[in-house]
C-alpha cells in the first residue's frame, strides 16, 4: 500500500515535473541574464520552489534592493500558499506527522496543491512524497541547465525561452478572467497600475518589488470590497 | 563567487516563502471564514501574475515585436484553455518565428 501510494504520487507528479523543467529552464536564463551566477540561480530554485516569487526576486537581488523589499514581496506574492496549505492540511490522513508536514510544506506549489486536492478521499504521506519528488527535481535541474545553457545558446533561443514563464502566467490568468468578470476587472486594474509604475517618470523610481505589492493589494483590495467572492464556493474550491 | 549578501537574500526569501507554506499546514485546523480576506486571497494571485506580465513580458526579448507575437500566441492558446505547457510553448514559438523572420529579412 505504501509503495502503491508512492508510485501513484510519482505518476501524478510527473506532468508537473515536465512543466516545471521548462519553466525553470527559462528562470535559469532569466537569472543569469540579470547578472546572477548559475549556482545562485540553482540555490534560489532549490530553496524556494516558487515561480512568481523567484521571478520577482531576481531584479531585487541583482539591483541590490533592501531585505525588507525582498521579504515583503515574497509575503504578498506567496500569500496564496497560506490558504492552499490550510486547505491541504484538511486532506491529510492521520498517518501524516508533524515531521511529514514540515517536509510537504516545502514543495506545496500551485500545481502540487491542485493535483493533491483534486484526489478523492484523504491523502497518505507516501502519496504526497511521491507527488512532490519529481516536480522538485524538475524545478532544480531545469534551473541549472537553463542557467548554464543560457550563456551558450544564441540569443534567438534564449529570447524565445524567456517568454515561457510569462506564457505560464498567461495560461493561469486567462481561463479565470474568461469565466469571472470580477477577476477580469481586478486584472485590468493591476495591469493599469503596473504600466503606470513602468512608464510614469516619478513612479519609475519605486523598486520593482514594492510596485508589485502595491499593484496586487490595491487591485485585489478594490475588488474584494466591490465584488466579494461567494465564500461557500471559495471554501469548496480552495 | 558568492558574497555574504547573496546568502542573506537567499535566507530572507526562502525563509519567508517556507514559513508562509509551513505555518498554516502545521497549525491551522479551522477554515478561514472572513469574506474580505477570502476574496483578497482569491484575487491576489491573478493580480500578481498580470502585474508581473504586463508590461514586463513585452520587454523580455531583443525586439518588442517578437515579444508581442509571443504574448499573442499565449493569449490565443490560453483562451482556448490549452494546458500550461502548450501555452508556454506557444509563447516560445511565437518569439522564435518572429525573430527568425527578422533574421531573414
Amino acid at each position: 500500500m505504501k509503495k502503491k501510494n508512492f508510485i501513484k504520487g510519482i505518476k501524478d507528479g510527473f506532468p508537473i515535473c515536465i512543466g516545471y523543467f521548462s519553466v525553470a529552464f527559462a528562470f535559469g536564463i532569466f537569472a543569469v541574464a540579470n547578472g546572477l551566477s548559475s549556482l545562485e540561480a540553482l540555490f534560489i530554485s532549490m530553496t524556494n520552489v516558487t515561480s512568481a516569487g523567484q521571478l520577482a526576486a531576481v531584479p531585487i537581488i541583482a539591483g541590490g534592493g533592501s531585505f525588507i523589499e525582498l521579504g515583503m514581496t515574497q509575503v504578498i506574492i506567496n500569500l496564496r500558499y497560506a490558504l492552499m496549505s490550510i486547505s491541504l492540511s484538511q486532506k491529510f490522513d492521520s498517518g501524516i506527522t508533524l515531521k511529514d508536514r514540515l517536509l510537504i510544506a516545502f514543495v506545496n506549489t500551485d500545481e502540487v496543491f491542485a493535483v493533491a486536492t483534486s484526489q478523492r478521499g484523504l491523502l497518505s504521506k507516501y502519496y504526497m512524497f511521491g507527488l512532490i519528488l519529481t516536480p522538485f527535481l524538475g524545478w532544480s535541474t531545469g534551473t541549472i541547465i537553463g542557467a548554464v545553457a543560457g550563456d551558450i545558446l544564441p540569443s534567438i533561443i534564449t529570447d524565445s525561452l524567456s517568454l515561457a514563464i510569462y506564457g505560464m502566467f498567461i495560461a493561469i490568468v486567462v481561463p479565470e478572467i474568461k469565466a469571472n468578470k470580477s477577476t477580469f476587472a481586478c486584472v485590468m486594474i493591476a495591469i493599469a497600475l503596473s504600466c503606470s509604475f513602468y512608464f510614469i517618470p516619478i513612479l519609475k523610481s519605486v523598486p520593482s518589488g514594492f510596485a508589485i505589492i502595491i499593484c496586487a493589494l490595491v487591485s485585489a483590495g478594490i475588488m474584494a470590497i466591490v465584488s466579494p467572492i461567494d465564500t461557500k464556493e471559495a471554501e469548496e474550491n480552495v | 563567487m558568492f558574497d555574504a549578501k547573496f546568502f542573506i537574500y537567499l535566507a530572507v526569501m526562502a525563509g519567508v516563502t517556507y514559513l508562509i507554506r509551513m505555518i498554516p499546514l502545521v497549525l491551522f485546523k479551522k477554515k478561514i471564514t472572513n469574506k474580505f480576506f477570502l476574496s483578497l486571497l482569491h484575487y491576489i494571485p491573478y493580480a500578481v501574475l498580470s502585474a508581473m506580465t504586463v508590461p514586463a513580458a513585452f520587454f523580455a526579448t531583443d525586439h518588442i515585436l517578437s515579444a508581442v507575437i509571443g504574448v499573442l500566441f499565449a493569449l490565443i492558446l490560453a483562451y482556448k484553455n490549452k494546458s500550461l505547457i502548450i501555452v508556454a510553448a506557444g509563447a516560445t514559438v511565437g518569439v522564435l518565428l518572429t525573430e527568425l523572420i527578422y533574421l531573414m529579412v
